[in-house]
């Protein structure tokens, strides 16, 4: 027993400091993939490296965790150049969760600095836009499901849920092809270069020859007009500042293959 | 001692102390950029934080040195700006343009614009941030990029006005040598107080 309690002690701090157990992540084997965004460079598909990527949302649980190690990112201690005021505003205190915010509830209301902050912590970073659409694109049985009206179908009707239901646990539905559940039908997520999304909503500026927005090729478009699913993220993604924070976004992490 | 003459030793020592406080030790405004901690190295090559910019009014852009068409335009724009103002509000103003693409941007790429642009070294800082920091200044500046296949980049081009505490005061997407009035107007205002 005594021998036991010794073992413990000396596991329980090394855990505590990995912090993260390989089965958190899935590993995913990459390679040429056609976004659903028509990309001019890249008219061939994009090109996604293996990488490994959370099989669950960063729930409030592991979030809270994060800031008992890095009080820096508290709501109260944390600057507003990095996370707007109704940063974690649903939690009930600045280390305390609350009724509305179960533990294993996805967290939301995260700035992408915090959100950044988080996965860097674990040695890791948020995964890409590439390679958010390419895991994305997985249904249960097919790597790539986007061209089945049913998949799409079921996709659409989250959409059309009211949002102001409290969000289920991350992790109740199925996984995907890759290990890697809920990447559709429970939240919002944020992509590292949730900014490089360039999509024009300044068209009707156009007749201002001295407003050049972009350098460079111009906004992204489109190529397949149909997917909603990505249509909807990206519309989002490419409207929101780094600070921001809202009721649906939260966030997932990835590494590269090393 | 009388206990007026107490006081005015006190009201003194209080005097003395707030002169004697160099503007660093006020805490950083929650709203200001230099949160973030941002080495750059700059195009005569030294290494700073950009936190050390503080107490000076900034005008701030990201661009690349190989861009051939709108980043030129960057740096006619801050030019522009610049001779809109007196040589004292000149002086009071800082010109600072940080590379998005430090795999490229060493001193070396940046000194060179610095030169072929004739920029007083004086005000104008060229600078790239670590490859990890890019994602993090863009991001407290508002600005937006994609690194294309060919190694261009699609980005805003946006002039962004720091009071010398570090906060936005002001802003333009209006490139080119005709400066947006207003932001002239914001420029002048802070560089007379």
């Amino acid at each position: 027993m005594r021998s036991l309690a010794a073992i413990l002690l000396v596991a329980l701090p090394i855990a505590g400091l990995a912090g993260d157990r390989p089965a958190r992540y899935a590993g995913l084997p990459g390679g040429t993939f056609q976004s659903a965004l028509r990309y001019e460079d890249a008219k061939g598909g994009v090109k996604v490296e293996p990488f490994a990527m959370m099989r669950k949302p960063v729930t409030n649980v592991e979030f809270l965790a994060f800031l008992k190690r890095h009080p820096q990112w508290q709501r109260d201690k944390v600057p507003k150049v990095f996370a707007e005021p109704r940063y974690l505003s649903h939690w009930a205190s600045p280390t305390g969760l609350g009724k509305n915010a179960q533990p294993g509830q996805p967290v939301v209301w995260v700035s992408w600095f915090a959100a950044s902050a988080y996965c860097e912590s674990l040695g890791a970073r948020l995964p890409r836009w590439n390679e958010w659409e390419y895991a994305a694109a997985a249904d249960e049985t097919r790597t790539d499901a986007r061209k089945d009206p049913a998949w799409r179908e079921r996709i659409l009707t989250w959409y059309s849920r009211p949002s102001n239901e409290g969000l289920p646990r991350a992790g109740l539905q199925a996984a995907n092809a890759y290990g890697v559940h809920d990447l559709h039908g429970l939240v919002w997520e944020w992509t590292d270069d949730h900014a490089s999304m360039l999509v024009d909503a300044d068209n009707r500026k156009q007749g201002d020859p001295e407003t050049a927005r972009f350098c460079g090729a111009g906004a992204l478009s489109m190529d397949d007009r149909e997917n909603y699913a990505v249509l909807m993220r990206v519309a989002m993604l490419s409207s929101l500042q780094a600070s921001d924070a809202t009721a649906n976004m939260g966030f997932r992490c990835a590494r590269s293959a090393p | 001692m009388s206990l007026r003459s107490l006081f005015l030793l006190a009201a003194l020592a209080c005097s003395a102390l707030a002169i004697a406080q160099p503007p660093k030790a006020r805490p950083l405004p929650g709203d200001s950029v230099y949160q973030l901690a941002l080495p750059l190295t700059t195009q005569d090559a030294r290494t700073v934080d950009w936190r050390s910019l503080r107490g000076k009014v900034r005008l701030v852009s990201m661009f690349y040195t190989s861009c051939q068409y709108i980043c030129p335009l960057i740096v006619e724009s801050g030019k522009a700006v610049e001779r809109q103002l007196t040589p004292a509000q000149q002086a009071r103003l800082g010109v600072l343009l940080i590379s998005m693409d430090p795999a490229r941007d060493g001193p070396a790429a940046l000194s060179a614009v610095a030169t072929k642009r004739k920029l007083d070294a004086a005000r104008w800082t060229l600078a790239s941030p670590r490859k990890d920091d890019v994602r993090k200044v863009a991001g407290v500046l508002g600005i937006r990029y994609r690194l294309l296949a060919d190694g261009e980049f699609n980005h805003t081009s946006a002039l962004i006005l720091l009071d010398a505490e570090g906060r936005i005061i002001a802003r333009t997407e209006t490139i080119g040598s005709k400066p947006d009035p207003e932001f002239v107007a914001a420029v002048r205002e802070v560089t007379s107080r």
